[in-house]
């Protein structure tokens, strides 16, 4: 799922300065999985914005609102009852959301009230971690399901660089395992070591965010 | 005897000679008398002068501009050059810039993470946007195809081939220790023709990855220079232990650099130990010697060690 993290709250209250009805907008989908964007975190935030504009001499009127889905046009609709007066949105979505708000209430100005961090996946409670950058050329049948894209701090294709340390951590990030440590360990737990030897040659980034903004069309499903 | 780039190191190697070279890190400045200084200092005992590259990713005088300096002082640079910080396009750019100025050595490395900056007393840029476009051993081929096929990266011609003598990393030592021969002979396949390690300390760990290399044949392809950091106190060399990534130190060398009443003088013995001890391994061709911050101990250590007089190169 997508995640995301509350931007500092000063960080917020700044964008907000001067605003007289501020909606806070959430999204019940991948933000509410990683209690960043959900109905409880749009619930919590608001007295928190109303509190810190009212210390700082800019007492606004704080509403709320939580959509199924702020990705998708036909939720947003449903907010328009909520948006009378409404002069600034803070979006808890992740960044499609808030761009997807952005366009469709545009001119009123929708401002991010978190940080979109990555694609992940729930390990532990409280615990969310990478494991794919959306880069459009998938590897993950090279590399034993294990991506070295997001997983190793410097996107290796062939190989662990010398950091990896003695506890199989990763030298950028003791937290961290060393993702080409695991993919050796599950080739050669699968008898498959020779699928590692060869050199991979450079590869074509023109599909990730490197080649421009991505457009996808399925000719197929247009109206 | 024929060449791919006539380099001094490239000869010294091919001769039979036991070759060494030495670390040269470029200045947190503009000064080109820093660099000059060194080299009027490391002049003679060694056969090329490796140049970092940004090494812990902070920034210093780039490899290509220290390495010029040191050609017009008659030295000859091996220029470091990292993946982290250039996408393809860019350092083809420098490569043929680096062969347009005489620079002939050049070591390919994935670099140190941005991060690593942060590691030490220095602030360095952990916030950078980092490339890794490519990685070392596609690096490795880039250069091969600038040299050997006379084309770009991306398949286009260029004018003239450029003659490198290519270089690469090895660090036996870092786990996972099984796949790391295999890791130094994809980079063989990848056209390295001269690899320097990680620093040695733990000779029998090492003279066992070595004897690897050797029963896979990578010896006879490329040749290995093995690696020494000059050891000065026992503090640092826990400290490489612990935080240098690929460095083994085994706890009996701290304890003996614990025990010395002149830790120095320990240090120059250890790091004479350690050379003689590479240069009775089968297959290890060289030395590569780092003395960080301290290269003036150097010509001592090389006079000592019996490396010279260097041989007389191209």
């Amino acid at each position: 799922m997508i995640i995301a993290e509350w931007k500092p709250i000063a960080e917020v209250v700044a964008r907000l300065k001067g605003h007289r009805k501020i909606l806070v907008a959430g999204c019940a989908t991948c933000v509410a999985e990683c209690a960043a964007g959900g109905e409880r975190e749009v619930e919590s935030l608001a007295p928190l914005l109303r509190m810190a504009l009212a210390q700082q001499g800019c007492a606004a009127e704080v509403v709320t609102a939580t959509l199924e889905r702020q990705c998708e046009p036909e939720f947003i609709e449903t907010l328009f009852p909520k948006m009378e007066g409404v002069d600034a949105v803070v979006s808890i979505a992740c960044g499609i959301g808030i761009q997807t708000l952005g366009d469709r209430f545009d001119p009123v100005p929708v401002y991010p009230g978190v940080n979109t961090t990555s694609l992940a996946v729930r390990e532990q409670p409280g615990v969310w971690a990478v494991r794919c950058e959306a880069c459009g050329n998938c590897v993950l049948g090279e590399t034993f399901g294990l991506c070295p894209v997001a997983r190793c701090a410097k996107s290796l294709l062939n190989g662990p660089c010398g950091g990896t340390r003695e506890n199989g951590k990763c030298e950028v990030n003791p937290d961290v395992d060393c993702i080409w440590l695991k993919i050796y360990e599950r080739a050669m737990a699968r008898g498959k070591l020779e699928a590692l030897l060869g050199v991979q040659p450079t590869r074509n980034w023109s599909n990730s965010r490197h080649g421009g903004q991505k457009v996808m069309i399925r000719e197929d499903l247009r109206a | 005897m024929s060449t791919k780039a006539g380099t001094r190191l490239e000869q010294v190697l091919k001769a039979g000679e036991f070759a060494v070279t030495v670390e040269v890190g470029p200045p947190k400045g503009p000064n080109a008398n820093a660099v000059i200084d060194k080299a009027r200092m490391l002049a003679g005992i060694a056969d090329a002068y490796n140049v970092t590259d940004n090494q812990t990713a902070v920034v210093r005088m780039s490899s290509i501009a220290a390495s010029k300096l040191l050609l017009d002082e008659g030295l000859e640079p091996v220029m470091q050059m990292v993946c982290r910080d250039r996408n393809r396009i860019a350092m083809q750019s420098d490569l043929l810039g680096a062969s347009a100025l005489g620079i002939r050595n050049v070591l390919c490395l994935s670099g140190d993470h941005q991060k690593a900056s942060a590691g030490g007393k220095l602030k360095g840029h952990p916030g950078a946007k980092n490339v890794y476009d490519i990685d070392s051993i596609q690096l490795v081929s880039v250069v091969a195809g600038l040299r050997d096929r006379g084309v770009q990266e991306g398949g286009d011609p260029i004018t003239e081939p450029a003659p490198f003598w290519i270089g690469a990393a090895w660090t036996p030592l870092a786990p996972p220790t099984a796949f790391r021969v295999h890791r130094l002979a994809k980079k063989v396949m990848a056209g390295a023709d001269f690899v320097q390690t990680q620093a040695i300390y733990d000779l029998s760990a090492f003279g066992h990855a070595m004897a690897q290399a050797v029963d896979m044949g990578l010896t006879e392809q490329t040749f290995i220079l093995g690696g020494v950091i000059v050891p000065k106190s026992a503090a640092m060399l826990r400290y490489m232990h612990r935080s240098v990534p690929g460095v083994v130190v085994p706890d009996v060398l701290i304890e003996r650099m614990a025990q010395a009443t002149d830790p120095l003088k320990e240090g120059i013995e250890i790091t004479l130990e350690l050379i003689a001890g590479l240069r009775a391994m089968p297959g290890v061709k060289g030395v590569h010697l780092q003395a960080i911050e301290s290269e003036h101990l150097l010509p001592e250590i090389v006079q000592a060690a019996g490396l010279l007089p260097r041989p007389k190169g191209a």
